[in-house]
């Protein structure tokens, strides 16, 4: 791209810059506050007296003895063992991402390559499954998965995530698939290539960014899943969404709020981590794909 | 998977090493679902001691034990042998027959129940309580002294009579609380406030609702004339919301629930001289009736239907253990224990004062639930001006009406 | 592509989809068409530590045996659909005939659950999806000017309300919005009323929701936005300068129609996304206020002791339906371009 054509008028580059400023503060002012509280008392994060608190950490200092406490972090992850629920988390999300893009990939290439009427209907009834609200859906599932003893283990709820997130990612992969020029498989096919060696020796290597991208949605949506996670994992299973809310408290009792705000930053580290690694692949992998849609 | 596999067994191990091992149960598979809070942390962990030499003992703690309890127990065999039942569970889980009669294994193996733990229905024990909780007043002495306050009220009308000098004399704009979000907490209120009247929900001997009279008019005024004096966000206010705010100091008045009490006097977390001067007693009584405008909870113990006669007896003894006074002993201010053994606190005043004072127990019938959720959604237009009592109260019959045709309580 | 290597290809994600999420579907609308047989009632005393008293319980039995005649319940057609909690035909009828005026109708429909929920979901939808996609644009266009050391971690912190828990990023800042917490202060002062609360009127709880909305799914929008306009042909633009075409003719004539497809994109998802809002009001406790198609199936089945799965089916289905129908443009467009990448 030509800088020259997106040269501007000093003003309106004063404009669009602090639009982005204003926009930066809003999309990252609660996480840095919330890290800031994360090392304070409940009484000064949350403080129906004075928010200021929260800054000056009063209570913090008459319960601790010190400004920041790290109190929060032992409780979460020595006390209440959160790290049992990252383990949890890492296995169900390294599984989800890899078993949805192995069949989105297979099915959105297809999808990109039929031309006929019923790819478009299958496009067309993915959306229809995707509107299905999630909660719906699992509460369906609840009573065949306990009468066949499924329920509360890890691949059940890996397969049910994979499942439920299947349509975005055919919709996301079939674009990407759309960009990339039908000459090149089917050239390799003339020279003598059934489909899928095709797919396997000469899509495959040029597809990652659109993989990685749609990749990176699948991530998020199994991360950050609260429906299918809380309701289909029994106790010991249990994901790092619902072990957060968990420490909220219930009804009757009052739970530990500032675990939970220690285990969302904890919980918030590795996307950002992921993010920073990622970030060129993502936008690359838009790039090629989803422009088109 | 194998990873989680070795940190189960690993926890597993611990458990057995630390434990008796010997509840007398030979073998068996006890796995319990319960809710999710300090006092049920404290008897599952006690039942889980009789792990071990073929006995297993698991539990499931989540506070959306509601939403997967009944397919749960409808499985064949059940996912859950025992279930953490309160009024209200109950009568789910007996509307559809998945718990069963424990009339032989209470006369078996329940020597050390006190008469009053055993939750019966038509003659048949169906649960065995363990713990006590109710909604009642808790009072900051030093700002009503400050207002010229000499006692703490006894009714709704002190308290708004309190409310209005505490409120006049400049001390606090908002003195009182409530757990008034709309929803399950809103609909809870009124029940209390309702069955202060002494009236009944329903019309005796069917599943008609009978709010839609004098005494619905009534509370929904009196629920009203409350929140006048709450701060104007009441309709988002939980339990957790009115504690915070007790602690800040920010409340003078507030009905909470005994289960807080606690956490409210143990004065972590509590700004200087909030809980020095916090002071639990008895639900308020109203208008011309003596009944305390709460309702009276328990939780208990459940047995499913659909496990092995063998497993339930294991299950019902790894209970009898985890509810023994020996936790007594050790939790004894975790709750309001139904156990003997227990000993009364300053925490279970006002839960000890709200039963002995008469107040109801939650009703055990099978379509008070949609009658709660029916309440819950429908009175909070009232509460915000934007429409008649009467209308509020009609909309929650036909919400009521609705709901309860689809579930087969009405034709 | 032949009809058989489709098939293959399609197969695995076909069955997950079948299996999960196509037969649940089917069981939902068969169970929305069914309600409970009529319970079978006994009055029996019951004792417990609060004292005896005569109440109702279920005959199990007795209902146990009209379950094995029927095991889904009683058919109940469409009955579910048009009663009072959810679509309302008759108490809609009634309003129509005993108002005074459009807005009496109005009013008197929206004490109906199902069209309270509808009217903020249907408001929530059409005002933020614009909002996102004209948001997710700027930013894109600004983050795209700056000089390049500064886009990478701009580009980070603009993604962070995306990833983060909506359950958790809600209560966090439903504490930060509180009157006494830092957001909720420093808008009393800005408007210098003290008694100012952003959760307690429902014309603000609704603002309120709206703008979390927009600050949610902002960053989808940007993300994708930013990618398109890597993309934008750049000798076009050239020649659209050397042609004499002003700044704002360059982005409406070259850029804008570079990026309408993905703007479809956004727009599909965030139009499904945004009709199936509930996690906000959850967060926010905002029910009083605020409640969406969602939001009454998750009050259904989840929060309550009763579990009502053929009024939450209903919804479902209503909420399908509503969600094709908002989609019909976008299908419309997404069809011919289908039909053009065919021929």
């Amino acid at each position: 791209m030509s800088d020259i054509a997106y040269r501007r008028a000093p003003v309106l580059n004063m404009i669009i810059w602090s639009l982005v400023m204003v926009w930066v503060v809003a999309a990252s002012f609660p996480f840095l506050w919330t890290f800031w509280g994360s090392f304070k008392v409940q009484g000064d994060f949350f403080s129906k007296a004075d928010w200021t608190n929260a800054i000056t950490g009063v209570r913090t200092q008459a319960e601790t003895g010190g400004t920041f406490t790290g109190n929060g972090y032992f409780g979460a992850w020595v006390t209440k063992s959160f790290w049992v629920a990252a383990i949890n988390t890492g296995i169900i999300v390294f599984s989800v991402v890899i078993i949805s893009l192995t069949l989105g990939t297979l099915g959105g290439y297809a999808l990109a390559r039929s031309g006929k009427r019923y790819a478009f209907y299958l496009l067309m009834l993915a959306l229809v499954f995707r509107a299905m609200p999630h909660i719906t859906l699992v509460s369906g599932y609840l009573l065949p998965f306990f009468e066949w003893n499924l329920w509360g283990h890890i691949p059940t709820g890996i397969i049910v995530m994979v499942a439920i997130n299947q349509p975005f990612t055919l919709w996301m992969l079939h674009s990407f698939f759309l960009n990339i020029p039908k000459d090149l498989d089917e050239s390799a096919m003339v020279d003598g290539c059934t489909r899928f060696q095709a797919f396997r020796h000469v899509i495959v290597p040029v597809m990652w960014p659109g993989v990685v991208t749609t990749g990176l949605f699948s991530f998020l949506l199994a991360y950050n899943d609260f429906t299918v996670t809380a309701t289909l994992l029994s106790q010991a299973n249990q994901t790092m969404v619902p072990k957060i809310a968990s420490f909220l408290g219930t009804t009757q009792t009052e739970g530990n709020v500032m675990f939970a705000v220690a285990a969302v930053v904890s919980a918030t580290a590795p996307l950002f981590i992921l993010i920073l690694f990622f970030q060129r692949q993502i936008v690359s992998g838009l790039t090629a794909g989803a422009v088109k849609g | 998977m194998f990873l989680k596999t070795i940190t189960f067994a690993g926890a597993f191990a611990l458990l057995g090493s630390t434990a008796i091992a010997n509840c007398g149960i030979s073998s068996g598979n006890v796995s319990i679902l319960s809710n999710d809070f300090p006092a049920i942390q404290a008897v599952t962990a006690e039942a889980a001691k009789c792990a071990g030499n073929g006995v297993t003992v698991e539990s499931n703690l989540t506070k959306d034990h509601k939403d997967i309890m009944v397919a749960a127990l409808t499985a064949n065999p059940s996912q859950y042998s025992s279930v953490i039942v309160s009024n209200s569970t109950l009568v789910t889980l007996m509307n559809d027959g998945l718990v069963q009669s424990l009339d032989d294994l209470v006369a078996k193996h329940g020597a050390g129940l006190n008469k009053s733990q055993l939750i019966t229905v038509d003659g048949k024990v169906m649960a065995v309580a363990f713990m006590a909780n109710a909604q009642h007043l808790f009072t900051r002495t030093d700002i009503l002294e400050k207002a010229g306050i000499k006692e703490i009220p006894g009714t709704y009308e002190d308290v708004l009579a309190a409310a209005e000098a505490i409120r006049s004399a400049g001390l606090m704009e908002y003195p009182v609380a409530l757990n008034t979000k709309a929803g399950w907490n809103l609909g809870e209120e009124f029940v209390n406030m309702y069955m202060g009247t002494g009236a009944e929900l329903f019309t005796s001997g069917t599943a008609e609702v009978s709010i839609n009279n004098d005494h619905g008019v009534a509370t929904l005024n009196m629920l009203k004339k409350l929140v006048a004096y709450s701060n104007p966000d009441f309709l988002t206010y939980d339990s957790n919301a009115t504690q915070a705010e007790w602690e800040a100091g920010n409340l003078a008045l507030a009905a909470m629930w005994g289960s807080r009490g606690g956490a409210v006097l143990d004065g972590e977390g509590s700004a200087d001289g909030v809980s020095s001067n916090t002071v639990l007693t008895a639900a308020p009584t109203w208008g011309n009736d003596a009944r305390p405008a709460s309702t009276l909870w328990w939780d208990g113990i459940g047995i499913s239907t659909n496990v092995s006669d063998a497993d339930a007896e294991a299950t019902f003894i790894a209970m009898m253990n985890g509810i023994s006074s020996d936790m007594v002993k050790a939790n004894n201010d975790a709750a309001v224990w139904l156990i003997e053994g227990y000993e009364a606190s300053a925490a279970s005043a006002g839960v000890a004062g709200t039963a002995a004072n008469g107040a109801a127990p939650y009703p055990m019938l099978p379509f008070m639930g949609t009658l709660h959720g029916a309440l819950g959604g429908e009175i909070s237009d009232f509460l915000q001006g934007t429409e008649s009592a009467e209308q509020a109260l009609a909309d929650v019959e036909a919400a009521y009406t609705t709901a309860a045709k689809e579930k087969g309580f009405l034709k | 592509m032949k009809n058989r290597t489709f098939f293959w290809f399609i197969l695995p994600s076909l069955i997950t989809m079948l299996l999960f999420i196509a037969l649940p579907i089917v069981s939902v609308v068969v169970q929305s068409l069914h309600i409970e047989h009529e319970a079978v009632l006994n009055e029996v005393e019951n004792c417990g530590p609060f004292g005896c008293k005569k109440e109702l319980v279920i005959d199990v039995e007795e209902t146990a045996k009209l379950k094995d005649d029927r095991p889904l319940g009683k058919f109940n057609g469409l009955g579910t659909y048009t009663n009072r909690n959810h679509l309302a035909f008759t108490e809609i009828r009634q309003a129509w005939q005993l108002s005074d005026g459009v807005a009496d109708f109005v009013s008197k429909s929206l004490n109906l659950p199902f069209y309270r929920a509808l009217a903020f979901t249907l408001t929530y939808t059409f005002v933020v999806t614009p909002l996102v996609l004209m948001f997710g644009f700027l930013i894109a266009l600004g983050v795209n000017s700056l000089p390049k050391y500064i886009k990478g971690p701009t580009i980070f912190v603009s993604l962070l309300p995306m990833i983060v828990t909506p359950l958790i990023g809600s209560l966090i800042l439903f504490w930060m919005i509180d009157a006494q917490g830092i957001i909720g202060s420093i808008l009393q002062q800005i408007f210098d009323d003290p008694n100012l609360s952003l959760k307690a009127s429902p014309l603000l709880t609704w603002i309120m929701l709206m703008v979390y909305g927009v600050w949610h799914s902002s960053p989808f929008a940007f993300i994708v936005f930013y990618a398109g306009l890597q993309t934008v042909p750049s000798d076009t633009i050239e020649a659209a300068m050397i042609d004499g075409a002003s700044r704002w003719e360059r982005t409406k004539y070259v850029v804008l129609p570079h990026l309408m497809p993905l703007t479809m994109f956004i727009l599909l998802i965030q139009l499904m996304d945004n009709f199936r809002v509930f996690e906000p009001i959850v967060g926010f406790s905002a029910q009083a206020n605020a409640t969406s198609l969602s939001w009454i199936i998750y009050n259904d089945i989840s929060n309550n002791e009763d579990q009502f799965f053929g009024s939450a089916g209903a919804t479902s289905v209503l909420t399908i339906i509503g969600v094709s129908i908002l989609l019909i443009p976008v299908l419309i467009r997404t069809w011919r371009d289908f039909n053009r990448k065919v021929v």
